[in-house]
């Protein structure tokens, strides 16, 4: 078994239009920018993918990472729990010409029905939103006489991930607060692509300590030295990069 | 004399009632200041929803480590006892009820209870973030706000106008004017700046204060 890719273009490939797509990070920490910028090269060469439904908990910041694939057009509706950041213009333009759909999601609403489309729970009852906007149309029932709304499980067709030491078997670990949606991501998607820092034999990760088990992932690609996607904003990095 | 708390004077009034030992998520903005005024002696963990307990201070400049970040996307550091997780624990963490205290922002308060602080209204972006899970589930659910709108409008009312977060959730009230406890859907005064009658606070406030004891006078630092 060797779950290994050549390549970001091989590892972004089987991308199709019309497919969710999850895509792990809080903000820029654990964003896999260069999956991100691989399916930008791969759009612009072919007109494909497009239309897609993009799970993510923000909506990208500035014009680099999830901010250039909605810029380039490629995202027809954004499921997320905090559209805003520090530089939003590329979605918020987007969604105030009605150009692009956005489902908003409580942040651990959102966390929970990933982990629960990875883990075959097609509904639960949690008490976040109840009597809120964001209830509206949900069942709602009660226990231990208080009032839960019910929420269904979220999965997608792909998940792009970033990950630190990952190994031929699929076997993951993550960096510091760069776990975030990550490992709940792995599990939620029929196809798992992780980009991490360094690809290792398999034992070097010590089993005490791999975080994600090599069963939700279906391919990894060395990326060693990722970018920060807020170091390229501080940098005013844009993706594609302007041709002179 | 005092006419009203800076937001940095409410961050230190409500770090005063952190116990030794809680566990603690402090909101984006205002909130998160309230890590600075821990008294000397007590140990609280501090939560954040992108995963971590226990993280410490923010780096000096140029050497933050954006894997390494809160949930305002401020670089922070880890310490001694620093642990990471994933989102679904972390949320575990929040409506599960396991952290002691929520401290969040406000755009009104209803004596009910009831939490306005994530939508201003229809026109723009909405964005809820973590709001709405985390005033499920902290034993304490506790707002810092002015006490009234810059157009001089209460925030505390019998009823809110904006989208609720949550229905019934605030348990304690740092106001920039007192200190307020919500009891059976009643605003009840503990503490009040010396400088204020309470039928001038009573004036400010869009819903009825009620006494249950001794009102003691809000006293805070310069700062």
């Amino acid at each position: 078994m060797d779950k290994t890719l050549p390549s970001l273009a091989a590892a972004v490939a089987g991308i199709d239009d019309g497919m969710t797509v999850m895509i792990g990070g809080f903000g820029g920490s654990g964003a896999p920018i260069e999956l991100i910028h691989a399916l930008i090269d791969r759009f612009r060469e072919t007109g494909h993918p497009k239309d897609l439904v993009v799970v993510n908990n923000n909506a990208g910041n500035g014009h680099v990472g999830l901010a250039a694939l909605i810029e380039v057009g490629m995202v027809a509706k954004l499921i997320c729990s905090f559209p805003r950041s520090a530089d939003p213009v590329v979605f918020t333009e987007r969604y105030l010409a009605g150009k692009i759909e956005l489902e908003l999601v409580p942040q651990g609403t959102l966390a929970e029905r990933i982990r629960a489309g990875g883990a075959g729970i097609p509904a639960f009852y949690t008490p976040t939103s109840f009597g809120t906007d964001l209830a509206k149309g949900k069942p709602v029932e009660v226990f231990e006489g208080r009032s839960y709304v019910q929420e269904r499980w979220l999965k997608a067709d792909v998940a792009l991930v970033k990950a630190h030491h990952g190994d031929r078997l699929g076997n993951l670990t993550y960096r510091m607060a760069a776990r975030n949606f990550n490992p709940l991501m792995c599990m939620a998607a029929a196809t798992t692509i992780v980009q991490v820092s360094q690809i290792v034999a398999p034992g070097a990760i010590d089993p005490e300590s791999v975080i994600t088990p090599g069963i939700f992932v279906q391919g990894v690609v060395e990326v060693p030295h990722p970018q920060q996607e807020e170091d390229l904003n501080r940098a005013k990095a844009v993706y594609p990069e302007p041709t002179a | 004399m005092t006419l009203k708390l800076t937001p940095t004077q409410m961050a230190w009034r409500a770090a005063q009632d952190i116990a030794d030992g809680a566990y603690v998520n402090l909101g984006i903005g205002f909130p998160e200041m309230v890590a600075k005024f821990q008294p000397p002696g007590r140990e609280a963990i501090f939560h954040t929803e992108n995963g971590i307990l226990g993280f410490g201070e923010a780096p000096a400049a140029g050497s933050e480590d954006w894997d390494l970040i809160n949930a305002g996307k401020k670089a922070v550091t880890i310490k001694p006892g620093t642990a990471f997780f994933h989102h679904a624990d972390s949320f575990a963490m929040v409506r599960g009820g396991h952290l002691d205290v929520a401290i969040l922002g406000a755009y009104e308060v209803a004596e009910t209870g009831d939490l306005a602080n994530w939508s201003t209204g229809p026109r723009g972006v909405p964005a809820v973030g973590g709001a709405m899970d985390l005033v499920h589930g902290a034993k304490t659910v506790a707002v810092i706000t002015d006490h009234v709108t810059k157009d001089g409008k209460p925030k505390l009312v019998q009823r809110c106008s904006l989208p609720l977060t949550g229905v019934g959730c605030v348990t304690r009230i740092y106001s920039s004017l007192a200190v307020i406890d919500i009891v059976d859907g009643h605003f009840v005064l503990r503490e009040k700046l010396a400088s204020l009658s309470v039928e001038d606070l009573q004036a400010l406030t869009g819903a009825t204060l009620h006494r249950d004891g001794t009102v003691t006078d809000l006293d805070v630092p310069a700062l």
